[in-house]
Parts: structure tokens; sequence; C-alpha cells
């Protein structure tokens, strides 16, 4: 046994995990229980009585374990979380192998949720605290927030160390990705869309996670690069193509960008949030009443497609285009036509688009004006001791990051072929933000794992529908407990003495 | 007689009904330390907040002038940042404002940025790896290890700015304040909360930049033991009036000082 074990009390653990089962079952009621259905003529209430007792017993046992845990029972909680977890894995692994019928009634037998996903996660956290038990040297101890931002940042800064290896190497894994998945339509559907919120938080980080002004509206220059694109290819007399309106769409944006913020950026903090937000619903519900302009709630329909050099993603090319296929097996080697090539192509653009708002970040971190932008966020009025013009440094910052939202935008309208009001609602402003958030402001590499944790997560959890949002919260929340800071918080200096010492002149 | 650096006339600065300086006047000379001195509530820091713009006056007219060039500034007309780079005046606070995550070196490459952004052709240049930029840093770099050298902090220079000493954060913020090449230094309560020998440092730093930097100072200040040493001229405010103005020793026996500020002469001694 381990040395430092405490004498259990059995009624104040009891007492704690029935607070913590009673808090699940009165979550689990009505998130879970209730469902009003659509019966033909009415609607009928159904309830989910055994998933409401299973989620109960669960987080019982589980509040149990993490108790024992706490108190130094390591051996009993390495023990009994293991035993847990190979149960579970034996039961549910033949759902996943074979299918049958006998094997998704033993799963559900052993754990009466609907979807295999949250059976999956019940096992999880199992093997982690068996994990947690063997491992750890140390009890479980409450930290206070900032022992765990320390904690944090010298994570983040080990993880910059390696981002120098880990930046390539996801790099290559995106280059590579089509590759491996690019017959999975739905697999690249899925990448092209966490890359376009990638390059969105990478947008978004120069305002937010750099100069530090609280967009809440950032949506409103995708909407526009989106809107600029779709009116400018599908206005009869104009049709440009994708390429040719892809800057502009960003140049566009970038200009409202600076029109809004020339009246916003006197306000600081919350103030600015809430006047982002504003705008952010203005240009939406314009677009939505400009009827005549832009069609209005119906949205903007056939969109073309961006092209190679000219060469069409089409089985059949439009007049005075070839079909890539065609081109492809005339002049290299045969191919069939297929849809995935399409999307790979997408893919590639927009992987393109972001290495590009991502060098722009880099660079630019290290110009006086990205330390101009960070010294503003520090603090303004020593900024204006220095004769740092605030208007001006503000914003750029906010015309680069609303230029960046806008080639985002162009590259939606033409991968959706179809742009709508509904696609740039407040939620997508806030889901961008908690990228730029979750990962740790400023960090490249968080953004890229927060929009994996984010976009990809909910995919996930696609099957188990209306929940999936919850999926969403709950990592919110954990990352709020765990990393308060973001998941890569460490801000590594621009400009070492050190390194500077050996390269400047004498 | 060679014009001064900075003339301050008549300057009133109202807020609603409460008339925090009132038609006070003075000079601040070239390569001399200007002390300006009251009880607290006096308007000493409304005047700095005036000089570098963070307050229009309401009445009044300060003038300065860059002996180099004989260029002559209205600083009353110049919007607070346009005070800091054109006419070159730079200021600390009286509450430290760093940049409290950046590093202590980083902090005094921000006070160099509108030479750096010119040199990196306001970024577009220096994004593709312009030269002339790469070279301006490494110049900007040179300058701010002369601070840092000056003030001794070139063993903490990839620090945080937020994890130095109270003393330490004091002396970067001068030297960040020296960084923008002022012609006229403004130092608010630079020796609060310092002990006497970080007190004496400072002196001989402000001593350092007066003489060989030739540039004037003027400076709030509570602590005597500092203002007497190493002040050139003194003005004193009381209730936002000028009540004397003069060289250190006049001062010490001017009997309205005394009365306002100083004490009696034996505790003022």
């Amino acid at each position: 046994m381990t040395p430092d074990v405490r004498p259990l009390d059995y009624a104040a653990m009891a007492k704690e995990a029935g607070l913590t089962a009673f808090v699940v079952l009165m979550l689990a009621v009505v998130l879970v229980g209730l469902e009003l259905r659509d019966v033909p003529g009415a609607l009928a209430l159904y309830t989910r009585v055994p998933d409401v007792v299973a989620a109960c017993v669960i987080a019982f046992i589980g509040r149990i374990a993490v108790i024992l845990l706490r108190e130094g029972y390591r051996d009993a909680v390495m023990i009994g979380g293991g035993i847990a977890s190979v149960i579970l894995l034996i039961g549910l692994l033949p759902e996943v192998l074979f299918g049958t019928q006998t094997a998704v009634k033993i799963a559900n037998r052993l754990m009466p949720f609907e979807a295999p996903v949250v059976r999956w996660c019940v096992f999880a956290a199992a093997l982690i605290l068996a994990a947690r038990a063997a491992i750890g040297r140390r009890r479980l101890r409450v930290q206070d927030v900032n022992a765990r931002v320390a904690a944090a940042d010298r994570a983040g800064a080990r993880m910059q160390h390696i981002a120098r290896y880990a930046g390539p190497a996801l790099g290559f894994a995106a280059v590579a990705l089509p590759i491996v998945y690019g017959h999975d339509q739905q697999a690249m559907s899925v990448a092209i869309l966490v890359m376009t919120y990638i390059m969105l938080g990478w947008g978004l980080n120069i305002v937010v996670g750099l100069a530090g002004l609280l967009d809440l509206g950032y949506v409103a220059f995708y909407a526009v690069g989106a809107y600029t694109f779709a009116l400018l290819a599908t206005t009869e007399g104009i049709e440009w193509s994708f390429w040719l309106c892809l800057p502009m769409a960003g140049a566009l944006a970038g200009l409202v960008g600076v029109l809004l913020g020339f009246p916003v950026l006197r306000l600081r903090g919350d103030y600015l949030a809430i006047v982002t937000l504003g705008f952010g619903e203005i240009i939406r519900v314009v677009i939505q009443n400009w009827a005549s302009f832009t069609k209005g709630p119906n949205g903007i329909t056939g969109i073309p497609r961006p092209t190679l050099f000219g060469l069409s993603w089409e089985e059949e090319a439009p007049e005075g285009q070839t079909a890539f296929w065609q081109w492809f097996s005339n002049n290299l080697w045969p191919v069939e036509y297929s849809a995935a090539h399409e999307k790979i192509f997408l893919f590639y653009i927009i992987l393109f688009l972001a290495l590009i708002v991502n060098w722009f970040a880099l660079r630019a971190r290290k110009m006086p004006i990205g330390r101009a932008w960070e010294a503003l966020r520090e603090d303004e009025i020593a900024c204006r001791s220095l004769g740092i013009n605030p208007t001006n440094t503000k914003l750029t910052a906010f015309g680069c990051g609303a230029m960046f939202g806008g080639f985002a935008g162009a590259f939606f309208a033409t991968s959706q072929g179809f742009v709508s009001p509904e696609s740039f609602v407040f939620i997508e402003s806030a889901i961008i933000l908690a990228i730029v958030v979750l990962g740790g402001f400023g960090s490249q590499l968080g953004v890229v794992l927060a929009a994996l944790l984010l976009i990809g997560l909910p995919e996930v959890f696609r099957e188990v529908k209306d929940f999936r949002m919850l999926a969403f919260g709950l990592a919110m929340v954990a990352i709020m407990l765990w990393r308060p800071a973001g998941l890569l918080a460490h801000r590594e200096p621009t400009v070492r003495l050190k390194t500077a010492r050996a390269g400047a002149k004498p | 007689m060679n014009r001064p650096l900075l003339e301050v006339e008549h300057l009133t600065i109202r807020f609603g009904g409460l008339v925090a300086v009132n038609d006070v006047s003075f000079t601040a000379q070239d390569r001399r330390i200007t002390a300006v001195i009251g009880p607290n509530g006096a308007g000493k820091t409304t005047v700095f907040n005036c000089l570098t713009g963070f307050y229009k006056p309401t009445i009044g007219r300060m003038r300065l002038m860059h002996a180099a060039t004989g260029r002559e500034f209205l600083l009353e007309r110049m919007e607070g940042f346009r005070i800091a780079a054109e006419a070159r005046v730079a200021r600390t606070f009286q509450n430290i404002r760093l940049f409290p995550k950046m590093t202590v070196l980083e902090n005094l490459i921000v006070a160099q940025h509108n030479r750096l952004m010119r040199a990196s052709g306001y970024t577009v240049l220096g994004l593709f790896g312009y030269q002339g930029y790469r070279r301006a840093e490494a110049a900007a770099i040179d300058r701010a290890r002369y601070w840092l050298d000056r003030t001794g902090l070139t063993p903490r220079a990839d620090d945080a700015a937020e994890s130095l000493p109270y003393g330490g954060q004091r002396r970067l913020e001068i030297a960040r304040a020296m960084c923008t090449e002022p012609v006229l230094l403004c130092l608010d309560e630079p020796a609060a909360g310092l002990n006497p020998r970080e007190s004496d440092e400072l002196n001989a730093l402000l001593r350092y930049i007066r003489d060989e930097h030739r540039i004037g100072v003027l400076l709030i200040e509570h602590d005597m033991s500092v203002v007497m040493q190493i002040s050139d001229h003194i003005v004193v405010l009381d209730y936002g009036r000028k009540i004397a103005d003069g060289a250190p020793a006049a001062i010490r026996a001017d009997p309205a000082v005394i009365r306002a500020y100083l004490g009696e002469p034996e505790e003022a001694a």
C-alpha cells in the first residue's frame, strides 16, 4: 500500500458521490430522459429511464473512484478501473468489429445508451482513471488557478520547443492527408471544414491574440468576403473567376474592417466586444434584407467552383474549358473522373490560404507592427507616451484580420457553391473566438489543436445528433478547468539579447 | 541668452468647476534637471499629463524648442502620440506602465517603433526580409543594449518585464523613455518606493542623462534627498498655483515653500 493513505470516511464519501449523482440526475432527466416526439396527430412524451439510471450510477462510481484516488488508494482505483475498462472493452469491441445483432445487444445491455460514442467515452474515463492511478506518484490535488497557469505556461514552453518540428510535421501531415483519405469525400469535407476554421482562427488570432482587441463580430468579414465573391461570380456580365475575385474579396473585407474600425476602436475591452457583436449582426441583417442586391434569405446559388489554370473539375466541362480528368488523361496518364478530385483541390486551396495567414502572423510578430500590437494589448497609454499611433496600429490589426476573414469567406462561397445569411450567424463568431481562446491567445499551434477539438469533436459526435453541442460545451468546461489560459499558453519573445549578440555588429 | 527648451505660459487646467492648475508659468532648460515639487494634490501630475498630451489645457501655451534644428512645437495643439514622436517629449508614469508580458529587451525595442516602422517600409518590405530593416533592427538592439548596460538590466534582458523587482521596473521605464531619443524627459516620481541605495543609483543615472545626453529633464519628486541633490532648478506648486521658482538653495530658504510643503526648518534639513 502507499504510505500516505488516509482512513476513509464512508458517510462523507457517500454524500459527495451522491451529490455528484444527483447533479447528473438533474441534468440527465432534462437533457436525455425526456423527449417530445412528433407522432402522427400529436406529440408524445418519450422517456429514457435506463439511460438516466445508468448515467447516475456511472457518475456515482466514477466519483467514488476519484475520491479514492484523492485519498491515496491508488491500487484499488487502478485495479477497479482496469477491470471496468477490460469488461467494457470486451463488451463493446465486438459491436465495432462484427456489428452483429447479438454484439449490439450485449453492448446495449452493458450500457443502455443509444450512441456507441457515449459508451466509448465511459470506457475512456475508466481507462484514464486507472492510468492516472497507475502512473500518479502524487495524490490528486487541487491546484489553484495560478499554479495551473504556471504549469500551462511550462507545458506551452515545451510545446513551443517541439513546435519547431511539430509545425512542419503537421504541415506535411496536412499535405499528405488527401493521399490517404482522398477517396473518402466525407473525410475530406470535414478536413476542409476544420482547415477553414484553422484559417479563421489564425486570422482572428491577429486581432484578439496579438492586438488584444476582443472582436465578437469576426463573421461579418467572413460574410463580406463570401458575398463579394458570390455576387461578382454570379452577376450577369461580370462572372469573374475565383482567382480574380479572391484578392478583391480580401481587399473589400479589409476595407470594411477599416471602415468599421474607425469609429469603434476608441472603445476598449468589453465595450469594443459589444459594438463588434452589433456590427456582426448588422452585416447579417443587411444581407438578409437587401433582397434586391443580395437575394436576401434565399441566398445565392450556382456559385462557380475554382479552376486549376482553366481546367474544370466537372465531368463535362462547360464550353470553352477542358475538364481536368480529360486533360490529365490526354497529357499524363489515364484517370477516371472522380468527384473526389475537386474536394482534394479545394482542400489544397484552403491549406495554402491558411498557411499564408500563418506565415503572415508569424512574420508580423517580429516586425515593429507586431510588437506594437502586443504592446498595445499590454498598455495603450504607455504606447501613446512612446509615440505609437494607437488608432493606426489598431486599424492595421483589425484590417489584416478582416482581410484574412474575407479570403476565407471567398473560399467558403466557392466550396459550398451557395451562400445565405444563415451561414453567418453569431454562433460562428463565437466558435472562431472559442478556438482562439482555447488555443491560448496568440499561439498558432494552439489554434490548430483547438480547431481540431472544437470542429472535429462535434463531427465525431454527430451520431448523438442534438447532443453534439453538449460535447462542445463539455470540452469548453474541461479546458477552462484544466487549462484556464488556453491549451498552449506561452509567449515566446520575438527577439532575444543572447542570440542577437552573436549576430550584431560591434 | 538661449531660448529655453520648454516654456510653459499661463497654464490653466479646469475639470468642470475644479481648477487643478491655475495660471502656472515656468521654463525648463536644456542640460538641466528641473524639479516640480509640491504637496499631494498640488497639480504636478496634471501639468505632466498636459505636457505629454493626455490632457488638453483650458488656457495656456506650452512651447518646446529643438535647439539642434530650431524647430518649435506648440504642445497644446498636438495629439498625444505626436508629442512623443515629433516633439520628442518622453515620460514615465507614477504607477509604472511597462509592457508586463513582453521581455525587457522588447520593451526597449517597442520604444523605437517609429524609426523601425520606417525602416521596414511600413512592414511591407520587412515581411520579405528586407536588408535595411535587419540593419535597423540590429541598430535598435544596440541602442537597447546601451541603455540596458546603463541601467544594469543586461542580465535580465530576456526576462518578462513583470518579473523584474520594483527598482528594476523603474529603471526600465526610464531606459524605455530614453530609447525614444527625447529632447525632454519627464519623470513622474521616479524615486517612489526605492531604497536609499537604489535612490543614489537613480541620481547617478539622471545626472548621466543630463550631462552625457545633454537633454532637459523635468522631474516630479517627493523625495527631498533626490530633489535637492540633483535639481538645477525647482518649481513649487501648491493648490494648482506656482508659489516659488528658483535654485535649490533659494527654495530651501523660501518662507512660502516652508509653510506649504517643507515644514519647519529642522525637519527640512
